[in-house]
Formats: C-alpha cells, sequence, structure tokens
C-alpha cells in the first residue's frame, strides 16, 4: 500500500458477497434451522407415541393453527423494524373474530363484504394507533396498551361469550382441516414481503428504523410512514382474525389475548431487532411456526400442560442467547 | 445558474431551541461560481443556519432566497428540489443498511413494475465511487461498519450525487484525514468551476484560507462580518471578541530523569503490531501518523477496552493486565475520546452537564452513598468555569443542547475531575473551535507542569508538533520514527508518516 493509495485508512479486501449476506440474513436461517429442527424432533416423539409418522391433516392442522399468529406476526415485526410496538393485536383479532362470528353468513356476498370490512376495520383501527404516534406523539406502548383494551371491550359488546358461528365454505376455503391451503397465504405472505422490500414504503420503514433523525434529514415522510405501519400491522391482524375463526369455525371474544405476547416473541424468534432497523418479517413468519410447532413437541413429549409456558420460556430464552451468540461468531469472523 | 449571480440567502433570520437563542438575526449571502466559508466558535449558530438553508430546520422569523426567490423550505426534499445538497455535521447513514442502499436511498434504481431493483445497488455504487475516485470502501459492507472517515466520504458523495448546484458542507473535513480533504477540495473546486455555489464550515484556518472566496464571520447567532481577505489573528478577533496573540502555549521544560509513568513493551492486539515507547511524569509525548495507522487501537490497548493479545503495560513500573477501563481508571488512567461519532460516544446526552461531569467522581462527593447536591454542583460549577463550558443556566443544561464543541469540553472535564496521573487525550480538539483549542492547548500544558503523563494524538499535526515533548510516528500498527526537540516539525512528522515502507 503506498500512502496515496488508501482513503480513510487501510485498504481492506473486498468483503465476499456471501459473507455480507450471512452476516445481514443469519437470523433468519437461524430461525428456520431450529424450525426444521423442531419439526424433525415433532416427526420423532410422533412416531414414538403413535407408531407412525404425522400425516397430511396434522401437517394441515400445524399450519391452521399456526397461520394468524404468522400474519399477526408479520404486521408485529413491520412496526418494530420502525423501532415501534403494537400491543393493541390482540383486541384488532378479537374484534374482527368477533365480527367474523356474528355476522358472516353462507353466500358469497355475505362472506366477501364482511371479510372486506373487517380488514379495513383493522387497517383503520392501525391507522388511528399509528397517528395516535405519528402526530400526537405519544410513546406506542402506551397508545397501544390503550387501544388493546378498547378494542378487547368492543369485542365483547360484538360477542360478550364464546360462539357464533362461521360458514363452512368459508372455513373450508380459509383453513380447511384436510388440505393445507393455509400454505398458500404463507407463500402469499412472503412474496408480498420480497416486494415490500422493493418499494419505498420498504426503504422507508428500514431507514426510520435505522436512526429516525437521519430519515428526516433525508426527507423521509417519517410520520406518514409510520401511520401506514401501524395500518399494516391492523390489517394483518385482522386478517389474523378472520384466519383463527375460520380454523375455529366459531367466535371467542378473548382469544386475541394470546396473540401479543405470542406476535412478540415470534418477532424476536425471528431476529428481528427490537433496536428497529434490522431483521425480516420472514424471520417473523418462521418465529410463528416455531412457537406452534413447539406446543406440539410439548405436548407429545408428555409435559404437563401445566408446566407448558415454564418450557416455552425456557426454550424462548435458550433460542434468543443461540441467536445472539451465534450472531456474534459470524460478525467476528467476517470482521 | 450565472457565475456570480446570487445563489442562496438568509436575511435577519432567528431560531431558538428550548429557550436557547442558536441564531439571532443572521444574514449571509452566497454567489454562484464562489466558495463562501462560515467561520464562528462552537455555538455560533453555524449549523443552525446550515440546517436551516437545507431545510431540516424551520427559521422562527427572516426569509430565505434561492436564486433571488422567496423560499419556504417545507423539508429536505424541498429543498433538493431546488437542487441544494447537504452534508449535515451529525451524519446521517443508516448504520444497518448497506453502504450502495444509503447512497441512494430515495433515488433507488427501478425496474419496469417501479420495484427496486435490489441486485443492481452495489453495482451501480461502485460506479459512483469510481466516477468520484473514491477507494477502499465496499458497497456491500454495512454502513456501521465503515470508520469515521470513510462515513464522511459516503455522506459527500451522495449529496454530490443528486448533482447540486449549492452545497452546503457543515464541518465535512472534520473526520477525514489530510489526503481524503484533498479529494473533497478537488470536488468542491470542480463544482465551483462548473458555477456551483459551496457554503462550508471549519475550524481549520488553512482550509478556510486555502478554498474560500469569501468569508462570513459568526458570532452568538449574529454575522459580524463578510470578507473576501481575512488573516487569521483578524479572523479569531472577530469571532471570539479577543484578542488571541499566540494560539500555542510555551511548550513546558522537557522533563529530566523523571519516574516513568507508563510502559509499553511489545504490545500486539487489534492493528497493533509490537508497539513499545515509555511516558515520563510530566512529559507530553505525541502519537502521530496517517489516519487508521492504529494510534485508535493503541489508546484503546492502553485504556483496557481493546485485549492486548501478546506484550505487557507496566503502570508506573509495574506490570498491569487491564481487564477493563475500571482497571485503568483504579491505577490512574484516564482517556478522553472526541466522540467518534458525536451522537454516541461518551456522553448521556439527555442528562444535565451537572451529572455528565461528576459520574466518575460520585464516591468522592457522598457521603454514606448519598450524593452530596451541594458539593456536586460546586465540583461541576468549577470545571464549566475553568474549561468554560457555554451553557445557558448553569449546570443543570441538558449536555445535548449544548454544541458540539462544549459538548467535547464536558467529556475532558470529567475526566480532569478524577485527578488522573496519566492523560491518553485521543483528538480532543477535533471540531473545537479556535477560541477553545487555545484554552485546551493551555490547560495541556499547564496539565504537565503539574507532573502529570500525557499521551496525546490529534489530526491535526500542526498540534503534535507545538505541544508534544516527543513524537512517535505510527505506520501500519508500528512505531515507524520517533522525533524530539527541534527534529519534531510538522514537515518532518508527516514525512515519517507516508514514507514507504521498503525504503
Amino acid at each position: 500500500m503506498s500512502a496515496s493509495g488508501a482513503v480513510g485508512g487501510w485498504e481492506q479486501p473486498p468483503t465476499k458477497r456471501w459473507k455480507q449476506s450471512l452476516v445481514q440474513g443469519s437470523p433468519v436461517l437461524l430461525a428456520l434451522l431450529i424450525l426444521v429442527t423442531l419439526m424433525v424432533l415433532y416427526i420423532v416423539l410422533f412416531d414414538a407415541q403413535l407408531g407412525r409418522l404425522p400425516g397430511l391433516f396434522e401437517w394441515t392442522s400445524v399450519v391452521n393453527t399456526g397461520l394468524p399468529t404468522a400474519l399477526v406476526a408479520v404486521g408485529q415485526s413491520i412496526v418494530v423494524l420502525t423501532r415501534g410496538i403494537d400491543l393493541s393485536v390482540g383486541g384488532i383479532v378479537d374484534v374482527s373474530n368477533a365480527f367474523a362470528a356474528t355476522h358472516i353468513h353462507a353466500g358469497a356476498g355475505s362472506m366477501l363484504g364482511w371479510t372486506l370490512v373487517i380488514l379495513l376495520y383493522g387497517a383503520g383501527a392501525g391507522a388511528i394507533n399509528g397517528a395516535l404516534i405519528a402526530y400526537a406523539r405519544l410513546q406506542p406502548i402506551l397508545v397501544t396498551l390503550a387501544t388493546l383494551s378498547i378494542w378487547q371491550g368492543v369485542a365483547l359488546e360484538v360477542l360478550p361469550q364464546p360462539g357464533g358461528t362461521i360458514p363452512t365454505t368459508y372455513t373450508n376455503l380459509l383453513a380447511n382441516p384436510n388440505r393445507p391451503w393455509g400454505l398458500v397465504a404463507i407463500g402469499a405472505v412472503a412474496l408480498l414481503w420480497f416486494v415490500f422490500r422493493r418499494t419505498s414504503l420498504g426503504v422507508n420503514v428500514y431507514a426510520i428504523g435505522n436512526d429516525e433523525y437521519a430519515a428526516r434529514a433525508h426527507g423521509i415522510p417519517v410520520r406518514r410512514v409510520k401511520v401506514a405501519t401501524y395500518a399494516l400491522s391492523g390489517l394483518l391482524a385482522a386478517a389474523g382474525g378472520l384466519f383463527l375463526a375460520a380454523s375455529t369455525t366459531g367466535g371467542d371474544p378473548t382469544e386475541g389475548n394470546t396473540f401479543v405476547l405470542t406476535s412478540i416473541a415470534a418477532v424476536v424468534l425471528g431476529g428481528v431487532s427490537f433496536q428497529g432497523g434490522r431483521g425480516s418479517a420472514l424471520g417473523a413468519l418462521a418465529g410463528a411456526f416455531i412457537l406452534t410447532i413447539l406446543v406440539n413437541v410439548l405436548f407429545f413429549a408428555n409435559v404437563n400442560p401445566l408446566y407448558q409456558p415454564f418450557f416455552q420460556g425456557l426454550f424462548l430464552v435458550i433460542a434468543v442467547l443461540l441467536g445472539s451468540l451465534l450472531g456474534r461468531i459470524i460478525r467476528r469472523s467476517s470482521a | 445558474m450565472t457565475k456570480e449571480q446570487t445563489a442562496i440567502e438568509a436575511f435577519n433570520v432567528s431560531r431558538s431551541f428550548g429557550g436557547v437563542h442558536a441564531l439571532t438575526g443572521a444574514s449571509l449571502t452566497a454567489r454562484f461560481g464562489e466558495v463562501q466559508a462560515l467561520v464562528g466558535e462552537n455555538g455560533a449558530g453555524k449549523s443552525t443556519l446550515i440546517k436551516i438553508l437545507g431545510g431540516v430546520a424551520r427559521p422562527d422569523s427572516g426569509t430565505i432566497k434561492v436564486r433571488g426567490e422567496d423560499v419556504a423550505l417545507s423539508g429536505p426534499s424541498a429543498a433538493r428540489a431546488l437542487k441544494i445538497g447537504t452534508v449535515f455535521q451529525e451524519l446521517t447513514l443508516f448504520p444497518w443498511l448497506t453502504v450502495a442502499e444509503n447512497l441512494f436511498i430515495g433515488t433507488e434504481p427501478r425496474g419496469r413494475t417501479r420495484l427496486i431493483r435490489r441486485r443492481l445497488l452495489a453495482a451501480r455504487a461502485q460506479d459512483v465511487f469510481d466516477q468520484f475516485a473514491v477507494r477502499g470502501i465496499d458497497p456491500r459492507e454495512l454502513a456501521g461498519s465503515l470508520t469515521l472517515a470513510q462515513r464522511q466520504m459516503v455522506e459527500v458523495t451522495s449529496a454530490f450525487l443528486h448533482d447540486p448546484e449549492i452545497l452546503l458542507l457543515d464541518e465535512p473535513t472534520s473526520a477525514l484525514a489530510e489526503h481524503d480533504v484533498a479529494w473533497l477540495f478537488a470536488l468542491v473546486r470542480a463544482l465551483r468551476d462548473r458555477d456551483g455555489c459551496v457554503i462550508f464550515t471549519s475550524h481549520r484556518w488553512a482550509e478556510v484560507s486555502s478554498l474560500a472566496d469569501r468569508i462570513t464571520i459568526l458570532r452568538n447567532g449574529t454575522d459580524v462580518a463578510t470578507r473576501s481577505q481575512l488573516d487569521e489573528s483578524e479572523a479569531v478577533t472577530l469571532m471570539t471578541g479577543r484578542t488571541i496573540d499566540r494560539l500555542y502555549p510555551d511548550r513546558p521544560a522537557t522533563p529530566r530523569g523523571t519516574e516513568v509513568m507508563l510502559e509499553a513493551e511489545r504490545l500486539e492486539g487489534p492493528r497493533l503490531r509490537g508497539v513499545s515507547f515509555s511516558l515520563h511524569r510530566g512529559e507530553i509525548v505525541g502519537i502521530a501518523g496517517l489516519a487508521g495507522q492504529g494510534q485508535r487501537e493503541l489508546f484503546m490497548s492502553l485504556f483496557g477496552v481493546n485485549r492486548v493479545s501478546r506484550g505487557e503495560i507496566r503502570v508506573r513500573g509495574v506490570a498491569r493486565r487491564l481487564k477493563g477501563p475500571a482497571d485503568a481508571i483504579r491505577l490512574g488512567l484516564a482517556i478522553s475520546f472526541v466522540p467518534e461519532d458525536r451522537k454516541t460516544e461518551g456522553l448521556m446526552l439527555g442528562m444535565s452537564v451537572r451529572d455528565n461531569l461528576t459520574l466518575a467522581v460520585l464516591a468522592r462527593i457522598s457521603r454514606g452513598g448519598v450524593i452530596r447536591r451541594s458539593r456536586e454542583v460546586a465540583v461541576a460549577t468549577g470545571v464549566i468555569d475553568r474549561l468554560q463550558i457555554r451553557t445557558r443556566n448553569s449546570a443543570f443544561q441538558e449536555v445535548g443542547e449544548l454544541s458540539g464543541g462544549n459538548q467535547q469540553k464536558v467529556l475532558i472535564g470529567r475526566w480532569l475531575l478524577i485527578e488522573p496521573d496519566i492523560l491518553l487525550l485521543f483528538d480532543i480538539t477535533r471540531g473545537v473551535d479556535i477560541a477553545t483549542k487555545h484554552d485546551i492547548y493551555k490547560l495541556l500544558a499547564q496539565l504537565a507542569e503539574d507532573g502529570k503523563a500525557v499521551l496525546f494524538y490529534s489530526s491535526e499535526t500542526e498540534e503534535i508538533a507545538k505541544l508534544c515533548h516527543r513524537v512517535l510516528v505510527i505506520r501500519e500498527g508500528r512505531i515507524a520514527a520517533e522525533l524530539a526537540g527541534e527534529a519534531a516539525d510538522a514537515e518532518s512528522i508527516v514525512a515519517a508518516a507516508i514514507r514507504d515502507r521498503h525504503s
């Protein structure tokens, strides 16, 4: 190296491209790895208990159970990428679930019409969160905690106790118990994510999560982008409520509560950073199914259902620890 | 744009931030085909004016004209639409996006479907780097893993990328080494020769006088003069309102045979390849060399932040293994870094000046674990007076509200309070105005006379030459030369720093 050759320090060999993608993609890879490991574990335990491999019915059930969480988690991850958090997803799932169970009747018009109304409601509810956060400058955790309670109250007003019905056609379309049509929905979400990453909105979400001040200095419409992310999260939560109603063929106005924490857990497992600006919704998607299969694994491992939360917590800590360790090793070896 | 036509003007612009008057009726006129320097002390309002012209801050009163027409800049995009490009003092790169993504944010290459073609980003960025003669930066790397100088260069490149006619640069050179400064100046001159307009701020007078066609001086939020010819001492008087006859104080007498306070022997670690030296009581030893040759790593290792893989550090003759900065502080070492990125390193921006200053000495001002507030305020006020830290209402102002140079003084003040025997001062004058630099130089000489041992690195070679007893020139992690006394002038230091290693 001659003194005039290097700009800003020592000249370094250009980093290998695959190493770069490994550093950036390692959280998603790890989540997929955990997912596959758990699937293998599930197969082994299932076989040990029942003397046969899990069939189409079992896998379809996994897909259908995991799908609502997956949708909510994808929305949550977009909000977390901007350094926010959305607790209200639980309430939005409840309201959409309750409306579905009480209003959707057989007939294409009713099914399509109410599906659209409920999705619009979700987007609107999210936009309200976003407006309060971006324009009134309230803390995301506070705003969405408040709207969580509000929507939970509304849900109880719509459907005071578990009940209601879902037309069989609707269930067969969204959560067919015999055919894994849910995989199509997963594929669609993944595809939409790739598109999202290639839009201005996608770039802006990452920019805001990285450094909000810098984003503003680059002329990014920070407030509008924030409203859009919460609206997306609301929309996906409402979709989650619809899939939940379809797979349980009825409504439960309090079922959404679990989605608050599982969506956050899925985001964490998927390697999306709560510091914002890092990670991928695909990780959250994998995270949601990790949590779903984990329940099955614990069941077939004969864990007393009372102790299930204990093991779930233990698993979560170990998985996240593993993720941060792996990240550190990869970063060091490529530095 | 035509030469000599007015490019951008500010008339009587005022702006306050939470009761602090950053600008009070400042005016500025810049023309096409000229480079205009904006100089003044830290906190004089330079950055605020740049932010207003760049559209990120709005004036409370006053008007802005671009190409002779009144404009209300609603945001940075409005400024960009008027062909105004800005490099702000706080760098605005996104650390977890790649260099290429940063470079093209908002102007990504798109396909027929209007979707961003991410695959093209890196190649396009490499083309841009080739075009602007930027070397040694991989477009696929995360911006956060670049050195500060590299980040600054990416910012500059991205400002030039949008083909600005009016370019605003707020302290663009503070993070750059001499060679990179030449690169930047070539770009600026080329823009001027294309009849563009450039406004820049700098605390280095040599840069101002070599680059600027016109110099505007700001003091306390207003413009006090605009000249096309100005010498340094007159500029200093205009900036500070006082005369500084000699910038550098007398060097304290070279200590002879005093106790060895700090010794390094064949130190190896990140970027260090066998560094040995000794530092005596009452001595100021300079660490010089081109940027990024291991100077920072040396300071980090001596302070216990970086692990030493081989070699020995001796404090007062006793070999020590430093497990962390806490160990170093206990042994009487103090380190002062210029925050690499002013936003993060070292200071708690949301806390008061007092809290930041007394952080390392809480034990001394507490009784039974409870802090005695009156003592704390007295101690903090003492430092504020001694270093002339400019605060609004004494020690209670938030550090984040201070100007960059004053934040740096708070950082230095914190380490002075622990009364260390050995001071490791790393680039403490970077981005500091000339009057403050003068204060820091005097402080340095005073510390040496008081028997402290000082290891001093600066990105300005002149400072090292004028202040230090001995100078160690570092190249590629090794001490390449040691200069002392009269031999240690700026030219010899630079010559030793760039000498080809094969010769």
